[in-house]
């Protein structure tokens, strides 16, 4: 699998960490913790998910990709979708 | 010898030797092992997998599931090894398997008397009585007859290389549709990487009489081939096959270096694996001739037409001297002409079909029987005598013969195409599977695509090359190539009922009646049926086979080819070599070495090293005459405790954070603050994970009003950093903050024990090392050799200590200057082991008590947890079950009778409590013999330990001794109101 | 139809033409008291424990394609109770028990084969932590040595322990673990559970659930039509969170696919099962010669059922670590499954709060020698609404109470388990 990282360009896979999900936002009071440390949706199909470019330019980035083909559609900055 | 005075593509001028089951034959250069054999007349090869039953050779290429050898012999045996595919060269040396005590006399064959019993799964149905039978008894019978060939045993002598490759196009297969691709897409300029399998590239073109431009077929790919290698954008890789198909367009391929060549140098690699990423792929791996289904169609001496065809155009070997052929396509028929112009005497020529194509009447003069709408029934003799054929009319008819070409029509080859799940679907046009749905740029062509004439194959190629330089911009002139055309139809026939055993997986011995036998107990679906029947599962992974299979399965199930389907390719398409796919990450060279600055300081000294993570630290240094590790480690401590220590701390984790923000972002990283802290001090943190649980701790010192120095545990560091990363860019990227990783930038080495400061004092002259300058967790900024320096009040040994840092390109130097210096002081070197008798002396924690599964209130921290601002796993903690104050929380243990030990990984039981799960109360995290107290110490998890101080406890060890009675204490085992930190 | 040595004999005599299907294709009826969806090993046997333990018989299993066809047929068939946490080990040795006990249970021949299963280890923090689990699987009453170096060689002389970048210093070793047939473990399951009636029904893919007035679940609504039930039990590991979705459930639980390998058949030289302590690679050896191996999951959520490459160098490596002698051995077929990654990489069997709904879920990459016991008490669930003891901790809630079972203890990272 190739991860077009926004920063570095297309990249094998093998320089990246995996953490799953970019849906679930931490919550900033009390309450709703559990969903987002504990409930995924696990999607059949396209995800947003987080990637860390730990072999390369150390970027949280967010790639777009289909959960039943791989086929990856896209990626930004993490920092940048978060803004 | 059968070798055809002329002809072929083996040079006769290079004459090999070579053993077969200790007996030596000759052949030549371009022969294949099977080439070899055949025109040495042997024609037993092997044993099938479960009868034993004597096979030969049935193809020529790398879908052969009987002619299996071990190659070579000690260390470089390879088991398992297609003679087929087998380059022939001077000293080879082959041996047959699966086979007792000779491969003509096998006592194994035995089972064939068993076969009534031996029917598809019948394992399954017996062998339960009496169940203690199945270890003892039954499994070591199945198992001594197990496998096929046999591993050395020996460590691979050979190593493998890898390499990485990025083209615009990957034509896989280099006969007529892939070199008129690789040349139509080279020529208009696009990086191609061409991988075939063989020796040289030509498939089809060498093994037949075929011409193009009126050049003959291996004659033009010749031409070719050479045009290619001297384009610069073009890479022609021989002797590799592509056996994986993966996300983002990338080819896991295989090149054979040095498998031909009878002696290598030590340093040359054996193959080289392929990750290849291609824009566009051409599958252009031909097709594969289906097997006819008849009683004893295994029996050496019964080959595909092609085989034939191969053996005896390619190579000028004659696999017999009277020969019937068994076909239902026209390609049949060519190989009987091939037959005849090589003077091999064709007796029969049955087709099933009613109509003869026109080779027939060349036939016919040469005094063959053209025997049409009849079938070969049954081949008898091992190695086969003669044929029984069932005429048209209803007659039978046995004709003598010693070679039977079989030939059921052609499958395009079409695995790889469905690596990536995409399922082939039934083509009525070419009575075969096809890929529907192919991976991302990837196309089939020629053969692979069910056009099987060559003009087709050569058209089709040129399309897709073009196809491929035109999606990427590059205009491609299609070029035109005449084909002396062939006749291509076939009827398929799936069946033909005999009296011997027909089979249709060869090497796993799967027959017709296996077949039947699994749809009648209801194994139907495609999937059921392979795995009941085991049918594809063999070496060749039912290359040969999957088709009849399926097709006898549709019959018996009434249904269709179509509705009853196919099954998934999976890689790797050829079986490749484990070795290969490790490369050179094996044994020692498994994962790198990182090593300190002080490493080769430290081997001088004599020191033993141990693993943390992908590190070697040094573990203890043993000085002469001392009787175990134990005498050494109690003198590293003692020697620290009452003088000096010097221990290389560098391998933890160092992060730089720096910004504005610095403070802020660990505040909320830590469960303490950080943002109070005064520049010049240091404090000690702990950060959880989400979900409430301590992830990390270390200390963390500020530089600056916007800088922090923060240390993790050695083998946190990747993940720490990572996290901290995460915060910075995903949780809060509105926080103006960098941090860096600078654990490899900086040596540092703890110097501890009472004479710490007089050492430093000379060695790091200028420095004001006062309490009152440097007090316990403060820190200060220097130059040592013009150099930025750093030091650091801290101690994990509970004793008065400091840690200096320097760029790591100075640790060296530094260290060999701080036992220069420490030679007045007697001062020591210690390792982790010293090192962690220490900090369990003082009750500091370490990665047994940090093991994931811990709070901060377990470890007696919970006051730490900051309740005026957030953190990471703030909420989280305070669940019911972590924060449960009967939670296994954090204790000392000392032996009630202090001449014993305790062992980490012990559990702790009331005393007198039965020795069950009920009553598990926890377990011992760390435990070592402390020669500071003088008897065993260690740490423990106790439930509602804090509570329990002086109460007698059972450590229960089961699975390394007896029990010992300990009595649960503060975990603070010296200085407990930590008087010398602060000396 | 009994199987035995004279059965087989006897049909033989007759060319084998007296075998009839080894279970019934059954078309979906009615109603049923409780309809199963999934039928991998999990399924079939809850299905069967259902109807041989609690004597319910009106029990359909619906199954998508055919069944085994998930992580029931994929996996690497290891049978093991060396668990190391009090709400794992009990359910994992009673699993076990079963397993010792299938065979003549079933009166199908599923190979269980206990062999051994030996976890090697590299350092002392790594033989004190298998200490601690060798402890608690005493304590419980399973058997576990701890055994040093020389005791490694006598079972396995064939590692490297003389070359290595981890060297090995001893391993856990489990004598009643081994393997079994995985693929018979299903039939086996499917022939004894028919035989008591229950309908295995293929080929039906569940599209929704039935609901009543008050929002309780009455029955499945399928590609073969809806089918009516009291109740309804998933036991679909791998696809749990898109069969949950249906009912409107989030559950703690990723995809992830884990690939598998098998060599070429060669003649048998690992005796039972070994895992590599400082790589990703484990390996039995199958009865028919094939080395059987595998290591870490590939990494990130998947339902595409195959992996990439950098995961098939990583489980070659470390066996090439550990085992140089399989250097010239053939991979010859790599495959993945997906899995369901728990949060916590513990299983989940479980009620929810839909009512009539049951979740058998989340087995991470060691569903399969989980099947027996994992079946008897999803059955025990299922039949009598309270949990059964050795699954006690296996409750759906203990992520938001924090009860969590993490035996790898690296928290609420799925892919890290």
């Amino acid at each position: 699998m190739r991860i077009p990282c926004p920063y570095c360009g297309d990249r094998d896979s093998q320089e990246f960490v995996y953490r799953g999900d970019a849906g679930p936002v931490r919550p900033d009071g009390e309450e709703g913790f559990f969903d987002y440390v504990y409930l995924r949706d696990n999607p059949a199909g396209p995800i947003r998910e987080h990637w860390y470019h730990a072999q390369g330019c150390r970027s949280w980035i967010v790639v777009t990709r289909d959960t039943r083909s791989h086929a990856i559609h896209g990626a930004t900055l993490a920092a940048e979708a978060a803004r | 010898m059968s070798r055809s005075p002329n002809g072929g593509l083996i040079d006769r001028s290079k004459s090999l030797s070579f053993t077969f089951d200790g007996t030596s034959y000759s052949g030549f250069e371009g022969d294949t092992l099977a080439s070899a054999l055949v025109a040495n007349d042997v024609r037993l090869i092997g044993r099938s997998f479960k009868y034993h039953r004597p096979r030969g050779i049935l193809t020529a290429g790398s879908e052969e599931p009987n002619a299996l050898i071990t190659l070579r012999t000690g260390a470089r045996a390879e088991p398992n090894t297609r003679a087929t595919v087998t380059p022939l060269f001077d000293g080879l040396e082959a041996t047959s398997q699966n086979r007792w005590p000779s491969l003509r006399f096998d006592a194994m064959a035995v089972n064939q008397l068993f076969a009534p019993i031996f029917v598809a799964g019948f394992y399954y149905k017996t062998f339960m009585w009496p169940a203690a039978f199945w270890e003892k008894l039954y499994e070591p019978l199945i198992r001594r007859a197990a496998g096929l060939g046999r591993l050395s045993m020996l460590p691979d002598p050979d190593h493998y290389d890898r390499e990485h490759g990025f083209c615009d196009l990957l034509v896989i297969g280099g006969g007529p549709a892939g070199l008129a691709a690789a040349l139509t897409a080279g020529r208009a300029g696009l990086r191609v990487i061409l991988a075939d399998e063989d020796v040289r590239p030509g498939g089809r073109l060498l093994a037949e009489h075929l011409e193009i431009d009126d050049t003959p077929g291996a004659a033009w790919a010749e031409l070719v081939v050479a045009e290619l290698t001297a384009l610069p954008n073009v890479n022609v890789l021989g002797r590799t096959t592509v056996f994986g198909v993966y996300d983002g367009c990338e080819y896991a391929a295989v090149e054979r270096l040095t498998d031909h060549l009878a002696h290598t140098y030590p340093a040359q690699p054996r193959q080289r694996l392929w990750k290849i990423v291609a824009k566009r792929a051409v599958l252009a791996t031909g097709a594969i001739e289906r097997p006819l289904v008849f009683g004893g169609n295994d029996r050496p001496g019964v080959m595909t037409t092609s085989a034939v065809s191969t053996y005896v155009n390619r190579f000028a070997a004659l696999p017999g001297r009277r020969a019937v052929v068994f076909t239902a396509s026209d390609s049949g028929w060519q190989t009987a002409l091939d037959l005849l112009a090589a003077g091999v005497s064709v007796a029969a020529v049955i087709d099933p079909r009613e109509t003869a194509p026109i080779a027939a009447e060349a036939l016919l003069k040469a005094g063959a029987d053209i025997l049409l709408g009849a079938r070969l029934c049954d081949a008898i003799g091992a190695p086969v005598r003669k044929v029984e054929v069932h005429l048209a009319d209803g007659r039978r008819r046995r004709i003598a013969c010693d070679l039977v070409a079989m030939g059921g029509g052609w499958n395009p080859a079409i695995g790889l195409g469905s690596n990536m799940g995409a399922r082939p679907i039934w083509s009525d046009a070419a009575q075969s599977f096809l890929l529907d749905q192919t991976p991302p740029g990837f196309v089939a062509a020629g053969a692979a695509a069910g056009r099987l004439a060559l003009h087709e194959a050569l058209n089709d190629g040129v399309t897709q090359g073009a196809a491929a330089a035109e999606a990427l911009g590059m205009p491609a002139l299609k070029p035109r190539f005449a084909a002396s055309d062939e006749p291509a139809s076939g009827r398929p026939l799936w069946h033909v009922l005999g009296r011997g055993k027909a089979f249709v997986d060869f090497q796993h011995d799967v027959t017709d009646k296996d077949i039947a036998l699994s749809a009648r107990e209801g194994f139907v679906s495609i999937e059921h049926f392979k795995r009941y029947t085991t049918l594809g599962m063999a070496t060749d992974q039912g290359k040969t086979s999957q088709l009849n299979g399926h097709a006898l399965l549709a019959a018996a199930t009434g249904k269709s080819i179509a509705e009853a389907g196919t099954i998934l390719s999976r890689a790797p398409y050829q079986p490749v070599a484990i070795g290969l796919l490790a490369g050179p990450h094996r044994e020692t060279h498994f994962r790198p070495e990182r090593h300190t600055a002080s490493h080769h300081w430290a081997i001088a000294q004599g020191a033993t090293f141990v693993d943390a993570g992908q590190w070697k630290r040094a573990q203890w240094f043993a000085r002469p005459g001392e009787k175990d590790w134990m005498e050494t480690v109690n003198r590293e401590v003692t020697m620290t405790r009452n003088g000096v220590g010097i221990c290389d701390v560098s391998t933890l984790g160092k992060i730089d954070v720096h910004g504005p923000d610095a403070a802020a972002l660990l505040d909320r990283l830590y469960i303490n603050t950080f943002s109070t802290l005064s520049i010049g001090k240091a404090r000690y943190g702990v950060m959880l994970r989400d979900d409430g649980i301590v992830m990390d701790d270390g200390t963390t010192t500020r530089l600056a009003e916007d800088s922090f120095f923060v240390t993790t545990t050695t083998v946190n560091a990747a993940r720490v950093m990572q996290h901290i990363d995460y915060a910075r860019h995903v949780l809060w990227p509105g926080l103006d903050v960098q941090a860096t990783s600078v654990t490899e930038q900086w040596s540092t080495y703890a110097v501890a024990g009472p004479h710490s400061r007089a050492l430093l004092a000379q060695a790091l002259p200028g420095i004001d090392l006062s309490n009152e300058a440097l007090p316990f967790m403060a820190a200060a900024k220097f130059r040592w050799n013009d150099a930025p320096a750093r030091i650091f009040r801290l101690s994990f040994s509970g004793e008065l200590a400091f840690e200096v840092s320097v760029p790591a390109t100075h640790g060296d130097t530094l260290i060999r200057h701080l036992f220069e210096i420490g030679r007045t002081f007697d001062a020591v070197p210690y390792g982790t082991e010293a090192l962690g008798v220490m900090r369990i002396e003082k009750g500091h924690l370490a990665g047994n008590e940090l093991n994931g599964m811990t709070t901060a209130g377990d470890l007696g921290m919970a006051r730490m947890m900051s309740k005026k601002k957030d953190f990471i796993g703030r909420v989280m903690a305070a669940r019911p079950g972590l924060a449960d104050l009967k939670r296994p929380s954090l204790v000392g243990l000392i032996p009630v009778d202090q001449s014993k030990q305790i062992r980490a990984g012990a559990h702790l039981l009331p005393p007198d409590a039965p020795r069950t799960t009920a009553y598990d109360q926890g377990y011992v995290t760390s435990a070592c013999w402390s020669p500071t107290v003088g008897h065993a110490i260690a740490l423990g998890l106790l439930v509602d330990g804090p509570n329990r101080h002086g109460e007698r406890i059972t450590v229960h060890d089961p699975v390394r001794g007896a029990d010992v009675q300990a009595e649960v204490c503060n975990p603070v085992f010296v200085d407990p109101e930590g008087v010398r930190v602060r000396a | 139809m009994r199987y035995s040595l004279f059965s087989l004999a006897a049909k033989a005599l007759g060319g084998h033409r007296g075998w009839t299907p080894t279970w019934r294709d059954a078309a979906p009826s009615d109603g049923y008291d409780i309809v199963i969806v999934g039928g991998g090993g999990h399924g079939l046997a809850t299905a069967y424990y259902l109807a041989k333990v609690h004597g319910i018989r009106r029990v359909a299993l619906i199954e998508k394609s055919w069944i085994g066809g998930g992580n029931a047929g994929r996996n690497t068939t290891i049978i093991r109770s060396n668990y190391g946490l009090p709400g794992n080990e009990p359910f994992y040795e009673w699993s076990m028990k079963l397993w010792e006990g299938l065979e003549q249970e079933l009166n199908y021949n599923a190979m269980v084969s206990q062999r051994g299963v030996l976890n090697l280890y590299h350092s002392d923090s790594q033989r004190d932590a298998f200490a601690r689990r060798g402890n608690a699987m005493r304590l419980h009453g399973a058997d576990a040595e701890l055994l040093d170096q020389k005791a490694v060689r006598k079972i396995a002389p064939f590692l490297a322990f003389d070359n290595a970048r981890f060297p090995i210093q001893g391993g856990l070793y489990q004598g009643r673990g081994g393997t079994a047939r995985h693929d018979a473990v299903v039939w086996g399951y499917a022939r004894a559970a028919s035989d008591l009636g229950v309908d295995i029904i293929q080929n039906c893919e569940l599209t929704g659930f039935l609901r009543d007035g008050a929002g309780a679940i009455v029955g499945v609504d399928t590609t073969r039509g809806p089918i009516r039930a009291g109740k309804v039990g998933m036991a679909v590991a791998g696809n749990s969170s898109r069969v949950a979705a249906l009912a409107g459930l989030r559950l703690p639980i990723e995809s992830h696919v884990l690939q598998a390998f098998v060599s070429e058949g060669l003649k048998p030289v690992v005796p039972g099962v070994i895992t590599f302590g400082a790589g990703h690679f484990y390996v039995s050896q199958s009865d028919k010669g094939g080395l059987v191996f595998g290591g870490d999951i590939d990494g990130y959520n998947s339902y595409a059922r195959r992996g990439n490459m950098p995961v098939v160098e990583d489980v070659c490596e470390g066996g090439m670590a550990i085992m140089p002698m399989i250097g010239r051995a053939r991979l010859l077929r790599s495959w993945g499954g997906i899995v369901d990654m728990s949060m916590d990489g513990s299983p989940i069997i479980d009620t929810t709060s839909v009512p009539g709904l049951y979740v058998n879920a989340g087995w991470c990459y060691g569903g399969f020698k989980a099947t027996p016991a994992s079946g008897w008490c999803f059955a025990h669930l299922l039949a009598t609404d309270r949990t059964h003891g050795t699954a006690a901790a296996y409750r759906l809630d203990r992520f938001r109470t924090g009860h969590l079972i993490d035996e790898k203890g690296v928290g609420a990272q799925p892919n890290l388990h």
